[in-house]
């Protein structure tokens, strides 16, 4: 845990509908059916939750789709929670790690003994491609989006980078869509129930040259929060409620960023890359040789193919919270799939393989959930499940809501709820005790980790 | 919200229906005038228009930006504009089938990563010359130029990359 830091415990968390357009409600009304959600659970009627809460932080990431700006004053008095302390968060795609991070932090320097997160985004009342167009304004107006912004085209050319630096092929990204979207067929939240192949990845529509469509997540309209609490605000809400919370704390947490403009990421040497970037399980000489031995073959880190910013949440989270062998020792991660290559290359970032072995790595059956059907020949048992849920591939991806979703999914596991939430016990992964949640933002700008564990 | 036309709303005999009603949806057009100024990036855009690509490296520590950064990145130092090498190579790329509504017109286009030997950053620009239909790796390490509009609009695409 971070230095100084009080302990932070998650008691509830809930999540709307997902759906392509949600037009039966305004934001503010679906956030509320999150919270409702969220509230019931932790076992507390409305009014008590509003006599004990002391404040929340508030995520959504475009005011181009809100139209409307403040839209989280306009939140903070739907939910009844006037004149409580509250702000509002962003950060694209990372905006909802960020809110959990913020949340976290009002309860660990004792300013708050009860918050709520809550996050959401609308993101149907423009179509499709303006919506990619508001999007992809999340890069540099002046060099970048005029030349034929695309968050899809982007990604695809950091993965084309991944390719030939490592071989990483367009068959191991599709292992990631089908086991994302396998998983989700056991998920009630999730947008996108399919059971695919390999092929059907491979053979739907190009959309950037090497991603289909089914590498790509969707759009969605959807909101999700949790209660996060102190030690004395486990006290109150136990004395309010009689019931005692299953204990899951947040381990600890870590952020890092990168340049907004892919071209201007720097390729270091080894010397600074084995300084700065390494992490504590990569500290040994076979390590060591390895990388060594990449720099020789002229690559350079971060370049447009690793996420630097992902690198450093993931280092600082797992120094903060002691973890030295993150694929041994967290048991499930939760981590921002809005494209299947991302994932490949978050599992690098986040120690799970080492930078170059991602594609290997996804396609070994190490990341896969144990007793679910996926119709594909793997070669490892499963280690450490990566988007147990389905992530945003399949559950949607309404931005500001993610982050909190995969907090929501994060605590159901360490709670053992997941078949009380999901409707369905296949995906409860057996006595996890650490899971990790990871948070991503434009083409690796900002990059949220949170480390939840059973306490 | 001039033009919003919606016909037929049905309302219930029994007001306690209306939470059953279906939402009223408007569509309307949204539209600015914006005044962008590229500011401290001007003379990049200047470049273009006399056939000049222009990047900025550092007088104190050397770090070259293909990108233009008037503040280095890697020491802070107020960086100078020189002119980039005539030749790049490809770095990495992409052919776009979709794209933001904006460009949805001019798919498929080639977008690339472009790199300059010597030159630490690198430069997003489109590729002409290539058949979209016809992407694969071996593009990747292509030497390419820069090609220059004639009639310049003051915006990145005055300049795009051909094989060279």
């Amino acid at each position: 845990m971070s230095k100084g830091a009080k302990d932070v415990y998650v008691v509830s968390a809930g999540v709307s509908k997902f759906a392509k357009a949600r037009p039966d409600k305004t934001f503010q009304a679906i956030v509320k059916e999150a919270v409702d959600y969220t509230v019931k659970d932790a076992g507390l009627d409305y009014p008590k939750f509003l006599e004990l809460v002391d404040g929340s932080v508030a995520s959504y990431f475009s005011d181009h789709f809100t139209r409307q700006l403040m839209a989280g004053a306009m939140t903070q008095d739907y939910l009844g929670l006037c004149p409580k302390p509250s702000h509002r968060v962003e950060g694209g795609g990372a905006t909802g790690g960020i809110c959990f991070q913020e949340a976290y932090k009002n309860i660990a320097c004792g300013d708050m003994d009860i918050c709520l997160a809550y996050g959401f985004e609308t993101m149907s009342h423009v179509e499709t491609w303006k919506g990619n167009e508001f999007i992809a304004l999340a890069s540099d107006i002046n060099f970048d989006y005029p030349v034929g912004g695309f968050y899809s085209g982007y990604y695809a050319m950091m993965v084309v980078r991944h390719m030939m630096e490592f071989g990483t092929s367009a068959e191991q990204m599709a292992h990631v869509s089908v086991k994302n979207h396998a998983n989700a067929y056991h998920n009630q939240y999730a947008q996108k129930k399919q059971r695919l192949t390999v092929k059907d990845v491979r053979s739907a529509p190009m959309v950037a040259w090497p991603l289909t469509r089914l590498d790509i997540c969707v759009m969605s309209d959807g909101a999700a929060a949790c209660i996060m609490v102190s030690e004395d605000g486990l006290n109150k809400l136990e004395k309010a409620t009689g019931k005692k919370y299953p204990g899951v704390k947040v381990r600890s947490i870590g952020r890092g960023t990168d340049a907004m403009r892919m071209s201007d990421r720097p390729h270091q040497s080894f010397e600074d890359f084995y300084k700065y970037n390494s992490l504590a399980n990569e500290q040994n000489e076979e390590s060591k040789k390895y990388y060594k031995d990449l720099w020789a073959k002229h690559f350079r880190y971060p370049g447009i193919h690793s996420f630097r910013a992902g690198r450093m949440a993931s280092k600082l989270a797992y120094e903060n919270g002691g973890i030295t062998d993150p694929l041994k020792e967290i048991n499930f991660v939760e981590l921002h799939d809005a494209y299947t290559s991302s994932e490949i290359q978050t599992y690098e970032d986040m120690g799970l393989c080492k930078y170059g072995e991602g594609g290997s790595f996804a396609a070994s059956g190490k990341t896969f959930v144990p007793g679910v059907e996926y119709g594909l020949n793997l070669e490892c048992a499963s280690v450490c499940p990566v988007n147990p849920s389905g992530g945003l591939i399949a559950c949607g991806h309404p931005v500001g809501a993610t982050g909190l979703m995969q907090a929501a999914f994060a605590l159901w596991q360490l709670q053992g709820s997941i078949g009380k939430h999901f409707g369905d016990s296949k995906l409860q992964l057996k006595d996890p005790k650490i899971g990790a949640i990871h948070s991503h933002a434009g083409t690796g700008t900002y990059v949220t980790v949170s480390l939840l564990e059973r306490a | 919200m001039d033009g919003a036309v919606l016909f037929n709303v049905p309302f219930p005999k029994n007001i306690e229906h209306l939470k059953d009603m279906s939402p009223i949806i408007l569509k309307f057009p949204y539209h600015v005038e914006y005044l962008h100024s590229y500011g401290q990036d001007s003379p990049w855009f200047a470049g273009l228009a006399n056939k000049k690509l222009l990047g900025t490296v550092c007088p104190k520590c050397g770090y070259k930006h293909t990108t233009p950064k008037a503040a280095c990145m890697k020491c802070g130092a107020e960086t100078d504009w020189k002119e980039l090498p005539a030749e790049g190579k490809i770095h990495s790329f992409t052919v776009c089938h979709f794209g933001a509504e904006e460009f949805l017109k001019e798919t498929p286009y080639i977008l690339a990563m472009i790199e300059f030997e010597g030159w630490d950053t690198l430069l997003l620009s489109r590729l002409v010359g290539l058949n979209p239909a016809e992407a694969n790796l071996k593009w990747v390490g292509t030497k390419v130029k820069p090609k220059f509009k004639r009639n310049s609009k003051f915006r990145p695409t005055d300049v795009w990359f051909v094989p060279a």
